[in-house]
Parts: C-alpha cells; sequence; structure tokens
C-alpha cells in the first residue's frame, strides 16, 4: 500500500540550515547535508531543501550543495527557493535533485509551469503555495514568502497549477506556520480531495497527533515540517511508529 | 568490473551514478556502442516520456543494441517500462524484452504514485537479502501488467510488476537508487553479487 510520507523541511541560508518562526527570526541548526543525512537514515520518507540565499553567488553555492547533498543522502529531495527558468531547474536536476518546487516565480510566470512539465516531466515540479486565511474565511494565495498578499484563492491557484502541469502541491498555511497548533486541515482536505495530484501539508505540525490528523482528517498524502524536527522535539521513528499504530499507512 | 549507465534523452542518470559512488561502485555513462557491449553490467535508466525516449534510441540504434546485450541489464523506471513490448504512453512500440504491456493508471487514486509502496511475491538473485514487503519509492503514472516475467508485485488499485526479469534482463519499476538501504541492497545484488 502507497504510504504517508514524512517530510523534514530544510531551511538553507548561504549553504546552512535555518528556520524561520513566522517566516522571521531565523535561527542556526546546522549543516544541511549533515543533517539530512541523519534524517534520511531515521527514517525520513523525502527530505525538503528550500534555498532563502537572496546572494548573487546563490546559483553556485545552491548547485554545489545540491552535489553534496545527491551523494549523501539515499531518499527523493526537493529543492526549491527563488527558481525561476528552465535553465535554473535544468542545473539542479543535472547536479542530482529528484524534484525542484516553484513559488512566486509560477505565478509571475503563468508559461512556467507548463514548460517545466513539458521539459522535465511533471513528477519533478512541485507547485509550493503560501495561503493564509482571511476576515471573510477564504484562503488566499501570498507571494514572496508570504509578504505580498494576491486576490487569488489558493484553491483556484493549486487547480490552475495542476492543469498547467505541477505533479504535487506543497501547501503552506501561513496561519498556522510556527504555531505549533496542529497543520490547517480544512484547506489541505479541501485540496487534497479536489486535486488528483498529491498534496503535502505544511505549517503548524506541532505534535504527533497533529500529523495523525493532517492525514486521516485532512487527507494529506504527505507532511512536512521543520523545527521540531531540527530541535528534536518530535523524533521521527517515534513519529511513524504511533502514525502506524494510528492505523495509518506508513513506512516503518 | 566494468559497469555502464545508458546515456539518453532521460532524467535520473545522475541519480543512478550517485547513488553506485554511495555504495562504493565507479560507472561509466555513455551512449557509445562498443562501450556498452564490452560493459561487464549494463544500467539502462530513466525518467521521462515513452515515445520520445523510445525515438531518442532508434535514431541512434540504441533499440537493437540493447535488445541484443548478453551481460546482465538492468532498466529502471522508464527504462524497465522501455524493455516491455508496448506503452500506452502516447502509443509506443518498445524493445519488446518482456512480454508485457505498459498502461495508464486509471480509476480514484492520485496519478503518477508518488511515495513509498511495498513490494512483494519476491524471486531470484536481485533481491537476495530483501524481505518480503519492504517498501521502495516509486514515481510513475504507468505500470507493467503483471506477467510470467514478474519478479516483484506492487499494489497501486491493481497488483501490478514492480520487477521484470527474462534471462539477462532485469526491470524495475521503482527507484532503487532513491529507496534507501533496500534500494541500495538490490543495486548491489545486481552489480557485485
Amino acid at each position: 500500500m502507497l504510504t504517508k510520507r514524512i517530510i523534514p523541511c530544510l531551511d538553507i541560508k548561504d549553504g546552512r540550515t535555518v528556520k524561520g518562526v513566522n517566516f522571521e527570526n531565523i535561527r542556526d541548526a546546522g549543516d544541511p547535508v549533515e543533517l539530512g543525512g541523519l534524517y534520511a537514515a531515521a527514517g525520513a520518507d523525502e527530505l525538503v531543501f528550500l534555498d532563502i540565499t537572496a546572494t548573487v553567488e546563490k546559483r553556485k553555492t545552491l548547485s554545489d550543495l545540491v552535489k553534496r547533498i545527491s551523494h549523501k543522502i539515499n531518499i527523493p529531495f526537493t529543492v526549491g527557493g527563488g527558481i525561476s527558468s528552465v535553465e535554473d531547474v535544468h542545473v539542479l536536476l543535472e547536479n542530482g535533485a529528484d524534484k525542484i518546487s516553484v513559488n512566486t516565480s509560477a505565478y509571475k510566470n503563468r508559461g512556467l509551469i507548463t514548460q517545466l512539465a513539458k521539459e522535465f516531466g511533471s513528477q519533478c515540479v512541485v507547485l509550493a503555495i503560501d495561503t493564509k486565511m482571511e476576515e471573510d474565511g477564504n484562503w488566499y494565495v501570498y507571494l514572496n514568502g508570504g509578504r505580498v498578499k494576491t486576490t487569488t484563492l489558493c484553491k483556484d491557484w493549486a487547480r490552475q497549477g495542476v492543469e498547467m502541469g505541477a505533479g504535487e502541491i506543497l501547501l503552506t498555511s501561513m496561519n498556522n506556520d510556527g504555531t505549533k497548533k496542529g497543520f490547517a486541515i480544512d484547506i489541505t482536505r479541501q485540496l487534497a480531495i479536489a486535486l488528483p495530484v498529491p498534496v503535502i501539508a505544511s505549517g503548524g505540525g506541532g505534535s504527533m497527533d497533529h500529523f495523525a490528523q493532517v492525514f486521516s482528517e485532512g487527507k494529506a498524502d504527505a507532511a512536512l515540517a521543520a523545527s521540531i524536527f531540527h530541535f528534536k522535539e518530535i523524533g521521527i521513528p517515534e513519529l511513524k511508529q504511533y502514525l502506524f499504530t494510528k492505523d495509518i499507512p506508513i513506512r516503518l | 568490473m566494468n559497469f555502464v549507465i545508458v546515456k539518453y534523452n532521460a532524467g535520473n542518470i545522475q541519480s543512478v551514478l550517485y547513488a553506485l559512488e554511495r555504495i562504493g561502485v565507479a560507472a561509466t555513462v555513455t551512449d557509445d556502442h562498443e562501450a556498452i557491449k564490452a560493459a561487464d553490467k549494463v544500467i539502462f535508466p530513466g525518467v521521462g516520456e515513452a515515445s520520445t525516449a523510445m525515438r531518442y534510441l532508434r535514431e541512434r540504434k540504441l533499440d537493437l543494441l540493447i535488445r541484443d546485450l548478453r551481460q546482465p541489464v538492468l532498466g529502471i523506471c522508464l527504462g524497465m517500462q522501455l524493455m516491455c513490448a508496448y506503452s500506452e504512453e502516447n502509443d509506443t512500440t518498445c524493445l519488446g524484452i518482456f512480454n508485457t504491456r505498459v498502461k495508464r493508471f486509471s480509476g480514484a487514486l492520485k496519478v503518477p504514485q508518488i511515495g513509498w509502496n511495498n513490494i512483494s511475491g519476491l524471486k531470484g538473485a536481485l533481491f537476495s537479502g530483501v524481505i518480503e514487503n519492504s517498501y521502495v519509492y516509486f514515481v510513475h503514472g504507468y505500470y507493467a501488467d503483471l506477467s510470467d516475467h514478474t519478479i516483484a508485485t506492487a499494489d497501486y488499485t491493481k497488483p501490478y510488476s514492480a520487477g521484470l526479469q527474462r534471462d539477462n534482463f532485469y526491470g524495475v519499476q521503482f527507484h532503487p537508487e532513491k529507496s534507501s538501504f533496500t534500494g541500495e541492497q538490490i543495486l548491489k545484488n545486481f552489480l557485485v553479487n
């Protein structure tokens, strides 16, 4: 049976792992390659490396890092952060990345996802969406790491992204991210039921029960978290054992 | 031993090369006919689309070359599918090494299948030391039907071939290069043992 995936996310700046709380106040949590290797050995099903470096040397630093990761890690990994062209993706896949994720660039350049899917296949194109529920009760798309609001509904953009060729949706709820109060079950469930591709839930996972909820009630195909893993608040083996006892299909 | 990875217009070739490096095996990536023929073992990887890949192979006569190889050959993912008789993916005639057809997943489940699924009914040396129902990593929208060449079975909407073998030809639908320690065992079984 296809299992639900547990995905640690490593935010990378200048080749080092960092994690923001509500996208701010960054703390250092070590070497990404070493940390990724530890997670793979502990039973992580996949890894996401999100590069938030904003310097001009970014491209070279990131491709070097991806090469180091792919030499060390024996599970699939996705690379995201500032990817905006076929050439960017080509370099990352060439260095061993399995998938790439696009966010703001795909929203601003509506041809990008189609181009990437055509060139490399949908299986390696992940559409990352940062979303926030406003006072009107609707979930809207945010860009630029959550700093820029749009008037587009999350469910509409997700649907369009899949139609253009995205093979997975990585959904981050800004309302939940950093709160450790649980994933955004309602929007995760809406997308997971409506879309013909896997949905990775992100933001808010603080306890093992939150993961159980996002799989059983939220119907997520995978769940992503960062600091709770980096700071050893939840161990991946314990988490997977817990989910297994809750009858959630999981790889032990 | 001389290991060759067939170079063609498909993804994941680097990933396979790096995976071999992790288990201490050096390999050459090439589309040179003589080099492929001279190899002790050949890996035929692949992530991509069937008709485009087959066209590329035919243009370089790699289709005939692969079909006639006598040394052990391991097809991975699209590589395995291309070793089957036919693929529904853009109505493509494939190499015809395995007597099975490749079909698109249909039904309510999400396509492609992405993630870890278990394999059972494991037969032969390729799965030596791999326990029944081990988990391996799959990414695919098309599957090979069960046949008398099936040496491993997985289930997604229905049972299908996760592994195939005929004589010196092996194929796996999953990605051993991304399947943690289980995948490394399978690669070692093919390459080293």
